[in-house]
């Protein structure tokens, strides 16, 4: 099988636009599970105070 | 072996390369045999330091409790020597602009090679040094974790400005491949491969040693920024050389490919080299100096992952009315305005984390250069989402509208957060309780955004009327004007650019002296809320 370039462009608009709706919806998704919510909030308070030393 | 021992044997192998380089490039008559040079005594220096040390006695097990910033401390202020630098030679450029006759008349004078010096100056020398400097300081404080060695940093640092110095020093003897961000010569390529490889292995072997399980949104930020400008460096600089012993190379690319390849290459550089990184930045030190948590870090989040997907699709729109075939232009086109959306979810986000403080923004010059680096990269991403239209490209392309468009993201969204991000870095890590005189922060703040508005101001009269100009037809269908007469039309506006680049630059060089002065500062009171090291010496002592 010869891949020409029909059959890439073909590919890209075919499949591209399900594999960027796919990995946009995982994005969405992780950012707006409702579990993650007090791990978020805690890493986004957590930064403003880091000056000190590294933990052991 | 010891790090010590380490530094010494790359060194001495680079200065083995060097004495190679310079040989070879003689035997030759080509212009390798200066960069040869350049390599050999670069390798002599930074050895002469490592050599001075040499014999001191081990660092204290101590420092092990700490986080290592000494090469953070460095980055800085080559940072900050490289921005005076790219903008000296970028003004020099709009002063020949505006009067061609003010050129020495020498090749190494001309506008050709000026032009790449300063773009290389103020995006890889100031905004690689500065994305270097912070990101060492970010990955450790968000990691809680110390780096793991520190011969690599170093390494990272050094072999960087390497770079750096052979790819300026090259414009000006003729050495270049002709691509745009990208005109270092393969030997430059493959070392900067080296040590790009080594900077995403200090991230991630960091990252690997963290204490806090969470990896926060500013590390993304700077791995994406690591990661994706390795691979474009490496395919954008696939090349043959035409002979080991000589400076030339071929693309591999040709054609429409090449160009295709080019701004794929030359967009991401944009992306992800002049956003991502910098924005990794505005996710750290803006809330840090707001004292205030990012406003939503889900969307943060999002904005990542957006700008990370949609970025990568976006070159085409360089190469509108061109051989690339039409749905690539759309193609190009299409993702580019997508790019509002992420684009203008980190500009809101950092406006809403400071919204509620805007007495400390009124206050505080360098929580202002922060708030106005936000408005600004909202403002250049709509334009460049607009510009990216087809139909307003045909406009806007080859005139001075994209000159502006350029300076409004690097001078305004790119130089003020790094100024921002060094103003609010530099008391911390020298463990001083402020910047020297915060009234020249003021300062370098007033002069930095009137020299923004009026470059680029400057830029979007010239560059509208110029594609006016360009395409305005008589009744008998003929052009109107000459490009002649489109360059004497240009005149006051390339006065006027090049007077906003000098406010710009004399602000660069009132920054550096504050910082100068406040590491030389003797540290009296003890710093607001660090600790302090513990009995390591401070350079200023």
């Amino acid at each position: 099988m010869t891949i020409d370039h029909h059959m890439l462009v073909g590919f890209a608009k075919s499949f591209g636009l399900f594999y960027l709706l796919a990995m946009a919806a995982v994005a969405l998704i992780y950012a707006c599970w409702p579990a993650n919510r007090n791990r978020f909030d805690k890493a986004a308070r957590d930064i403003i105070d880091d000056e000190d030393r590294p933990w052991h | 072996m010891s790090e010590r021992q380490r530094g010494l044997i790359v060194l001495a192998v680079l200065a083995f390369i060097g004495l190679a380089m310079a040989v070879a490039g003689a035997g030759r008559g080509d212009p390798l045999q200066a960069h040869g040079y350049i390599v050999l005594l670069f390798s002599i220096g930074i050895g002469c330091v490592l050599l001075k040390g040499y014999f001191a006695p081990e660092p204290p097990a101590t420092r092990l409790d700490s986080y290592y910033d000494d090469p953070s401390k460095v980055g800085i202020v080559l940072a900050m020597g490289w921005a005076v630098f790219g903008m000296f030679v970028g003004d020099w450029v709009a002063w020949l602009l505006a009067f061609p006759d003010l050129t020495f008349d020498a090749a190494w004078s001309s506008f050709g090679r000026l032009r790449p010096a300063h773009t290389t100056g103020v995006i890889f020398g100031f905004g690689g040094n500065a994305l270097i400097a912070t990101s060492f300081h970010v990955m450790q404080r968000t990691a809680r974790a110390r780096m793991p060695d520190q011969f690599s940093p170093w390494f990272v640092l050094i072999g960087y400005n390497l770079f750096c110095l052979l790819a300026v020093s090259g414009y000006f003897l003729g050495i270049t491949q002709s691509k745009e961000y990208a005109e270092p010569e393969w030997y430059a390529d493959i070392w900067l491969v080296i040590v790009w490889v080594t900077y995403l292995l200090l991230y991630l072997r960091t990252l690997a040693r963290r204490k806090e399980p969470h990896i926060y949104v500013a590390n993304w930020y700077y791995l994406a920024f690591i990661l994706v400008v390795a691979i474009l460096h490496v395919v954008n600089n696939l090349a043959v050389p035409a002979s080991f012993a000589g400076a030339k190379s071929y693309s591999a690319f040709a054609g429409v490919q090449d160009a295709m390849t080019q701004w794929w290459y030359g967009h991401n550089a944009v992306a992800f080299f002049l956003t991502a990184g910098f924005l990794g930045m505005l996710y750290y030190y803006l809330p840090k100096r707001a004292e205030r948590p990012i406003y939503s870090y889900r969307m943060s989040i999002i904005g990542f992952w957006g700008i990370t997907f949609f970025y990568m699709w976006a070159g085409s729109h360089h190469l509108h009315y061109t051989a690339l075939p039409q749905w690539v232009q759309t193609l190009g086109m299409t993702f580019s305005v997508m790019l509002i959306v992420p684009s203008w979810i980190a500009a809101a986000n950092a406006l809403l984390t400071l919204n509620g403080a805007w007495h400390k923004v009124r206050d505080d010059a360098t929580l202002r250069f922060m708030m106005m680096a936000a408005i600004f990269y909202g403002l250049s991403t709509f334009e460049g989402s607009f510009m990216a239209i087809r139909s307003v490209n045909s406009l806007s392309h080859y005139t001075d509208w994209t000159i502006g468009h350029v300076h409004a993201g690097a001078m305004g969204w790119v130089a003020l957060i790094t100024f921002g991000s060094i103003y609010a870095l530099v008391p911390w890590l020298w463990k001083r309780e402020r910047m020297y005189s915060p009234a020249l922060v003021e300062v370098h703040f007033w002069l930095a955004l009137a020299g923004t508005l009026v470059y680029v101001f400057a830029m979007w009269n010239s560059g509208i009327i110029q594609g006016l100009m360009w395409r305005t037809y008589s009744d008998s269908g003929t052009l109107t004007y000459s490009f002649l007469d489109s360059m004497v039309a240009m005149h006051p506006y390339y006065v006027a650019r090049a007077v906003g680049g000098l406010l710009f630059l004399i602000g660069a060089v009132v920054g550096c002296y504050n910082i100068w002065m406040t590491i030389r500062r003797p540290s009296g009171a003890e710093a607001t809320a660090d600790t302090p090291l513990p009995a390591t010496m401070q350079p200023a002592e």
